[in-house]
């Protein structure tokens, strides 16, 4: 059943940055654009298993920071090797300041 | 008869990669890749420090890219006149171009046996690990990447390590003193015995093991001992076929050697880098290997485009890991900036200002964004203010020329 999740206040991320959010045993990142909209993905790359929220945020993409794989972190599309997979985004909504993302 | 093919000697990362793009960039006739190691094409990086064997590639990406891979074969001739490689099996291999991705071999020591190991291949890592048991007292001499995280490693598994380098401070080669430093407390905290300023002058087969006697008259005993006291150039085919050599096979910025149609890359080349003033690099290098495996592939197929990639290196040993871009020994001054969080990130700057190097060490992968982010700088011939580099309050991004390294091995953004 999907349902939403609360992860952050909205000013728990700055501009154009990520942080890591753990739900039920799942890694997930929570992205701010730099005009403030937000965003979810999950947690690890879809490489290895290496968390991407120590990776860079830039120009709409998240790096892995382990091999410098890359995503657009808006649609989850894989940007080339060593990333061939997509990583799934999550439906996110801010409600009185507060962020939440769907998981089903 | 059929066409010449594209042939690359070494089934490393660098071969390998090459062979992928090839096949990416619209190459449509035979590959041929030789490795002399029966293993299939495999990441070296693990093996000092999960000795996991990793594939590079499976038999399906192989197929589908229809590149031939001939594993356990050894390269002995080459005759760049008539474009034609020749195998220890007795085949000839008639080529198009041909790129020698041969890497390097482990420098060993003057003496053998057994009980004294070195670790480049997954050979050599299961071998070394088949040794390793709780309490065994491991010698390690050189302290730098591969010592030190095989002393790592071999703690890890409850082994008694000691470290003996003969330098004055650990990685001495390409990390700055001050990065070094926190390392190096890592490893005494871990319990690892760590010597620096010590020679070695002689190993003995005593009866509980190896007595290495140092160079102050000390003999300390080991049940193993790694040589971890860097690497060669596999430079000999090359030489062999009047190709011009140094400290590695001498390429140009497109990894065009002395001779028509053949190529080197990664760690057996040497090569001018634009952003050094042209200084003749030969780097071992996971990443370089990497990006110099398609840079080559795309100078096979007749790009132009000069290799600029800033160097980058990085280890993890114990809990920590160590990220280096650049080139520490370019840099005439340094600053430090020490982030909330206790993590350091030094960086080099020349003699002009600009930021040749930086690099820090941290748990996990807390200084990857901001090695990153010095990269960009590096890469763009940045000369940022030191009063901001120092400043943990100032965004590294906003001095950033936000632009994202064209790195080779990824697709056009």
């Amino acid at each position: 059943m999907a349902h939403w999740i609360a992860a952050c206040q909205a000013d728990d991320i700055d501009p154009e940055d990520v942080i890591p959010f753990e739900y039920d045993g799942s890694d997930y990142a929570i992205y701010r654009s730099p005009d403030d909209v937000y965003y979810a993905t999950d947690g690890h790359c879809t490489h290895e298993k290496t968390l991407l929220c120590d990776g860079l945020v830039m120009d709409g993409i998240i790096e892995c920071p382990k091999h410098n794989g890359r995503f657009n972190y808006t649609s989850g599309k894989a940007l080339g090797a060593p990333v061939l997979v997509d990583i799934r985004t999550y439906p996110v909504k801010v409600v009185n300041d507060t962020i939440y993302f769907e998981v089903s | 008869m059929p066409a010449p093919a594209m042939v690359i000697v070494g089934a490393g990362e660098c071969g390998t990669r090459a062979a992928f793009t090839l096949r990416e960039e619209g190459w449509d006739g035979r590959i041929i890749v030789v490795g002399a190691e029966l293993a299939p094409p495999y990441e070296r990086p693990p093996l000092s420090k999960t000795w996991e064997f990793k594939p590079l590639c499976d038999d399906g990406m192989l197929w589908e890219a229809d590149i031939t891979l001939l594993c356990g074969v050894e390269a002995t001739g080459l005759d760049v006149a008539a474009h034609a490689l020749e195998l220890a099996d007795g085949r000839r291999l008639e080529y198009r171009s041909l790129l020698l991705a041969t890497g390097a071999r482990a420098r060993r020591l003057p003496v053998g046996g057994t009980r004294v190991h070195v670790l480049r291949t997954c050979d050599d890592a299961a071998a070394l690990r088949a040794r390793l048991a709780p309490s065994t007292r491991v010698g390690v001499i050189g302290g730098g990447f591969i010592g030190l995280e095989l002393a790592s490693s071999a703690v890890a598994l409850g082994c008694a390590v000691t470290v003996v380098e003969l330098g004055p401070r650990l990685m001495g080669r390409v990390v700055p003193a001050r990065i070094a430093a926190t390392v190096a407390r890592r490893h005494v905290a871990a319990g690892i015995d760590v010597r620096c300023g010590t020679g070695v002058t002689g190993l003995a087969r005593v009866d509980s093991g190896v007595a290495i006697a140092l160079a102050g008259g000390e003999r300390i005993e080991a049940d193993v001992v790694v040589a971890g006291v860097g690497a060669v150039p596999e430079i000999s085919l090359a030489a062999s076929a009047g190709i011009e050599t140094g400290d590695g096979i001498v390429v140009d910025s497109r990894f065009a050697t002395s001779a028509q149609d053949v190529f080197a890359a990664g760690d057996c080349c040497c090569y001018p880098h634009p952003l050094y003033d042209g200084r003749q690099l030969r780097l071992e290098s996971w990443r370089a290997a990497q990006e110099h495996g398609t840079a080559a592939a795309r100078a096979m197929l007749g790009a132009a485009e000069p290799y600029a990639g800033v160097p980058w290196f990085w280890s993890d040993q114990h809990d920590l890991s160590l990220q280096v871009a650049g080139l520490a020994d370019a840099a005439a001054g340094e600053v430090v900036r020490v982030r909330p969080d206790g993590v350091e990130i030094w960086f080099g700057l020349d003699a002009n200002g600009r930021l040749v190097a930086a690099a820090g060490v941290g748990p996990g992968n807390a200084v990857a964004r901001d090695i990153r982010l010095a990269e960009m700088l590096i890469a763009r011939r940045a000369a940022p203010d030191p009063m901001m580099l120092a400043d943990p309050a100032v965004a590294l991004k906003s001095l950033s020329a936000r632009q994202w390294p064209r790195s080779a091995i990824h697709a056009p953004l």
